[in-house]
């Protein structure tokens, strides 16, 4: 003890026993809500129930109300399931940021288990689609690539695009690009009809045929681009600008150069 | 004579004395050519041309033109099993079956689009460089017809694969014929061969894509390059060139050399998009059926015009006893086309109304020398950029997260208002050029070193421009504006009151320009 | 018309700038750099033909390389691809490299000649048309000119007679759907026809007329793409509040599911872009938009009409039916189609 008084007047001493007292105060943090979530880890659903009611009404309820009635800014979400809160929190699309549009998927706020819990809440106010099982998302086996395709041109492609890649819709909102998107939200967005999208029930495209879009999107985005570098895969208006400046502007180049006197 | 000197004139005896071509050969190969890059674009589009000839005969050995259902049963794993046509079916196999298929298909193609892209190109410099002025008028009108026809051309090209893009041109097209009043659906069901999409379109339009077109295109380019032959090519103004000679490079062996280089080269970049860039990837597609659509359906570049003059269309339609005439149709595809087709073939002789000029003329303008023209040109490149956007509006919205309601009432009000605001601020630019030209003459290149004068004054030094250049800058006519008495000398009125007013009025416009400099004025300044 | 610069106040043509030689023509060592230069582009278009012959013959067509920037792309489209490229582009920069730094670039003069014929030679013409024509006496031979001109005249016709088989005439063809009193919707693809409880509010499906005869498998019935141009539907589920339309227009609809024709009225693309949020449907071609609650109205774009609505019910079982067949010609306008 009396060595370390020595250096009661060190000028490193205040920045030191700041940042110890930073790290203590952090780390005494973390483990007192470490404790918090292994407790949850062992899926106590009640428990859950009550951290998601409690991450709603911090998080959600300034929008959509304190019992999730919606108001004039948000929808209701009374009955729009499980699934609903799946797609929208784990894609990072709730809460949103910019009211402006639509909602943007960007980076989530909540992690994989305080979406389950704020899931299993709004499952309680009423019966609604629910999240899909590993088993049920099983696209690769139960999926045909070749119906799928078929499936999504004709349901899909007029506003995500026929290789998937989005599209506009009206008044600047639009359908996002599918590519990188998981098994999973693909199946929720299906059944969940977020914000524009309509809703696709299980009696007008079954789970089997939900499974081959999903199995068809993923050739699609696993698929190398067989004729050269791809250009977005939007179509003839980027076809058609690189015709231009790389084909005739080449061109015009080399023309340049033939007509030029040799030095 | 060395023996392989004897051979050839052996040969060339042998055909002398049946054709007499001896003569011909010999002034041919006297021709010369003059050298500028912007008179390759011409050769761009012919050497496209022959390219697509090539590639498109190597496409027929493989491509099956029918509508009859076939069931797929090729590589390519996410079509296995679906009904398509036999046209699409044949495509993904000249894709994916055949070595070198698919290369051919983008080459093809791509070809398509630059030739376009150079027709226009090659249209924009004879336009403002005035190469169709007298006597050169026939070789213009040859020229909208050629761009015309390659329009129809490309058109059909990409509608022969049959899948979900060409489907729904079809569908389009179809729709744009339909609309055509007394006779559009007979002409609609004589062509599909029934009702769309009939059984007998993409057969039909495979033989004149293959046959009749390129063979009208062969006879059409054969003519307009003759002329050019015969009237021998037009030259920028420059020491030495004169309206009464060409010079240039004889043909053999430079020009040749050059030329026929350049025929390779465009080959060879056209080769290479075909070989590292993707175009109409038919297999992501999917075949087409009626039922089905994509967002951002786009036709080709040089169709994409049509379409955003579709999309910004009034919703206008008349319905009247029993009957329905659709303006919103045919004023965008049909009226409007033909209007500015029709007036891009008179112009030679519109302009010649104004000018009142009828002498043939070989030396070609400074755009800048002839403002007006060269703001009119500029006023129909900016209302075809504009439709070409509107044409695009789903994809810049989703590129640019804008609105496509925005962009289309942009576009509805800019296709009015920016081409005349472009011609006005043309013009004036094309005046401030002349100015500086004349500056350029009078008072020589600015050299950027600022000299200190004994009197304290600062003055750059200006380097003057050599003997040749100013000759260029000043060698171009400016013609008066025209003057028609109303009574002639024989106290005859002259007819066409408001016509005559027009054309002086017209005239006046078209004579605007900055005087050049003249030979009195640069021995002042030379003296001074 | 008068021009301004007359010979004598423009400046002079001060003929061309002494020719300045090129590298190549002074100096050896330069000629001999050309002409290397010009033999290595020949090398390099000799490069690429192998490259496409080897391509070709050796590189298996489901081989994938990995090039920056692109992306994983097939070896062989690439090798024969480049491979024609150079052999091409070379071969093309090799002949104008020599051109321009070795062949002689002396500048011709080429004399432009009149067109105009002479004076002597337009006389000779007009002497020999006149004549011509006098010998064809058309003035004289009445007899000869009106039955000449008849039989051209009937001449022409058959031309166009000829092709009169190109196809059936439309008649009532445009007017005429699938869709009849009591045919059932079945979802498209698969068939299956739809229960009203099968939709749930916000949902969209895509529905055809049930076919007589058709079976589970419908591998072995092929609707015919003409079909497919007039029958698709689409049918939307609403809140029955939500609706703002004409009483007769309402009865239509059941239960809040609304049917239109998904073939736009516009140039005939399936407008199949429902939102949710808006009920309004986009078409993608020309972004026409319709409003749902609305019948179909056109509330913004090209298209001049509602999509047409088809009546529908649901039959004892509770699956849903057509009630009627359309009112009115389903798809793009014609000058026959009677809108009013």
């Amino acid at each position: 003890m009396k060595r370390l008084s020595r250096y009661r007047r060190h000028k490193a001493a205040a920045p030191l026993l700041l940042v110890i007292a930073l790290l203590g105060i952090g780390t005494t943090f973390n483990v007192a809500s470490a404790t918090i979530k292994s407790a949850t880890n062992t899926f106590d659903r009640s428990a859950a129930i009550e951290e998601g009611k409690q991450i709603f009404l911090k998080g959600c309820s300034s929008c959509h109300g304190l019992n999730a009635e919606g108001g004039a800014i948000a929808p209701s979400l009374i009955g729009v399931g499980a699934a609903s809160v799946d797609f929208q929190v784990g894609t990072g699309r709730m809460p949103m940021a910019d009211m402006s549009t639509q909602a943007v998927r960007k980076a989530p706020v909540y992690n994989a288990e305080q979406t389950a819990a704020l899931a299993a809440y709004i499952a309680t106010l009423a019966p609604g689609p629910m999240i899909p099982t590993e088993a049920q998302l099983n696209y690769e086996r139960d999926g045909s690539t070749a119906e799928g395709g078929e499936l999504f041109r004709n349901n899909c492609a007029m506003c995500h695009n026929f290789a998937g890649q989005g599209g506009a819709l009206t008044q600047g909102k639009y359908a996002p690009t599918l590519m990188g998107v998981e098994a999973k939200y693909i199946y929720e967005a299906l059944i969940t009809g977020p914000q524009a999208m309509p809703v696709f029930s299980d009696k007008t495209i079954t789970p089997a045929e939900k499974l081959s879009l999903i199995k068809w999107i993923k050739s699609a985005e696993a698929e190398p681009n067989l004729g050269g570098a791809s250009m977005g895969r939007i179509g003839p208006v980027t076809e058609g600008l690189l015709a231009w400046v790389l084909g005739l502007g080449l061109l015009i180049a080399v023309a340049v150069w033939l007509t030029m006197k040799a030095r | 004579m060395t023996t392989a000197e004897k051979r050839v004139s052996a040969v060339a005896n042998y055909v002398d004395e049946r054709t007499g071509a001896a003569g011909w050969v010999k002034k041919s190969l006297n021709k010369v050519f003059p050298d500028h890059w912007s008179f390759m674009l011409g050769e761009v589009c012919m050497y496209s041309f022959i390219i697509l000839l090539i590639s498109g005969t190597f496409l027929t050995l493989w491509f099956d033109p029918s509508q009859r259902e076939v069931i797929y049963n090729g590589v390519y794993e996410p079509l296995q099993g679906l009904k398509m046509s036999a046209a699409y079916a044949s495509t993904l196999d000249i894709s994916f079956e055949v070595r070198g298929g698919l290369l051919m298909r983008q080459i093809h193609h791509w070809s398509a689009l630059i030739f376009m892209a150079a027709i226009v190109a090659h249209l924009l410099r004879v336009f403002f460089t005035g190469a169709f002025r007298k006597p050169r008028e026939f070789n213009w009108i040859l020229g909208i017809i050629l761009v015309t026809l390659g329009l129809v051309e490309g058109l059909f090209g990409y509608s022969l694969p049959d899948d979900l893009l060409s489907g729904t041109g079809m569908r389009i097209t179809s729709a744009i014929i339909q609309a055509i009043p007394l006779v559009g659906t007979y002409i609609s069901f004589f062509l599909f061969g029934g009702e769309f999409p009939g059984v007998g379109f993409i057969p039909r339009i495979f033989t004149l894509h293959v046959l009749l077109i390129p063979g009208i295109f062969l006879a059409v380019i054969t003519i307009h390059v003759m002329l050019v032959w015969y009237q021998k090519h037009t030259q920028f103004a420059g020491p030495g060139k004169t309206e009464k000679n060409v010079v240039g490079h004889p043909i053999l062996p430079v020009y040749m050399a050059k030329a026929g280089g350049f025929f390779f080269i465009v080959f060879g970049v056209t080769a290479f998009l075909g070989a590292v860039a993707s175009i109409n990837p038919v297999w992501l597609f999917g075949p087409y059926t009626p039922g089905q659509i994509s967002a951002g359906s786009q036709p080709d570049w040089y169709m994409g015009w049509l379409d955003g003059l579709v999309r910004m269309a009034p919703p206008w339609e008349t319905h009247a006893f029993g009957h329905t005439i659709s303006w919103n149709i045919l004023i965008p595809a049909l009226i409007v086309p033909g209007i500015l087709f029709t007036g891009m073939a008179l112009y030679p002789f519109i302009e010649s109304w104004i000018t009142g000029d009828k002498r043939e003329h070989h030396l070609l303008d400074r755009p800048r020398n002839v403002p007006n023209r060269t703001a009119l040109g500029v006023m129909s490149i900016t209302f075809v950029l504009i439709t070409l956007i509107n044409g695009g509006n789903d994809i810049l919205a989703v590129a640019f997260d804008l609105s496509i309601n925005q962009i289309m009432w942009f576009s509805r009000i800019s296709v009015f208002v920016l081409p005349p605001l472009a011609f006005v601020i043309t013009k004036r630019l094309c005046l401030s050029l002349q100015r500086a030209d004349r500056e350029l003459v009078l008072h020589g290149k600015e050299t950027g070193r600022l000299v200190r004068m004994p009197s304290g004054e600062f003055v750059e030094v200006h380097e003057p421009i050599s003997e040749q250049k100013r000759f260029i800058l000043t060698s171009h006519e400016q013609p008066t504006p025209l003057v028609l008495e109303d009574i002639d000398s024989r106290g005859v009125r002259r007819a066409g009151k408001f016509k005559n007013k027009l054309r002086v009025r017209l005239s006046k416009a078209h004579a605007v320009a900055i005087p050049k400099v003249t030979a009195q004025e640069l021995k002042e300044i030379e003296n001074h | 018309m008068r021009t301004v610069s007359n010979e004598i106040e423009s400046i002079q043509d001060p003929g061309p700038a002494p020719h300045v030689l090129r590298a190549t023509d002074v100096n050896q060592r330069s000629e001999k750099r050309a002409e290397q230069q010009v033999a290595i582009l020949f090398a390099l278009s000799g490069v690429g033909s192998l490259l496409l012959i080897y391509s070709y013959v050796f590189v298996a067509k489901d081989v994938f390389i990995f090039i920056p920037v692109m992306g994983n792309q097939n070896a062989q489209q690439l090798g024969l691809g480049i491979g024609m490229a150079m052999s091409l582009f070379f071969l093309g920069m090799a002949a104008i490299h020599w051109a321009k730094t070795l062949m002689p670039e002396t500048e011709v003069v080429n004399h432009r000649h009149e067109f105009r014929s002479s004076d002597e030679d337009r006389e000779d013409l007009i002497k020999t048309v006149k004549e011509g024509v006098a010998g064809v006496q058309l003035g004289r031979r009445k007899l000869i000119k009106r039955s000449m001109a008849a039989s051209m005249g009937l001449f022409a016709l058959p031309p166009v007679l000829l092709l009169r088989d190109l196809g059936p005439l439309p008649k009532k063809l445009l007017e005429t759907t699938n869709w009849k009193s009591g045919t059932r919707l079945v979802t498209d693809p698969g068939d299956r026809p739809i229960l009203a409880s099968d939709l749930e509010v916000g949902s969209v499906v895509q529905v055809l007329p049930a076919i007589a005869g058709l079976s589970e498998d419908s591998e072995h019935f092929e609707r015919p793409l003409k079909d497919i141009a007039k029958d698709p539907v689409l049918l939307i589920r609403l809140r029955p509040e939500d609706f703002n339309l004409t009483p007769e227009k309402l009865a239509m609809t059941h239960e809040g599911i609304i049917a239109f024709s998904k073939i736009c009225s516009h140039m005939g693309c399936a407008v199949a872009l429902y939102e949710q949020t808006t009920k309004h449907l986009l078409c993608p071609c020309h972004q026409s938009t319709f409003d749902v609650t609305r019948g179909a109205k056109v509330i913004f774009g090209p298209a001049a009409r509602p999509l047409p609505q088809l009546d529908i019910t649901v039959d004892a079982e509770g699956y849903l039916i057509a009630r009627a067949p359309f009112s009115e010609s389903v798809g793009p306008s014609y000058w026959e189609r009677n809108s009013q």
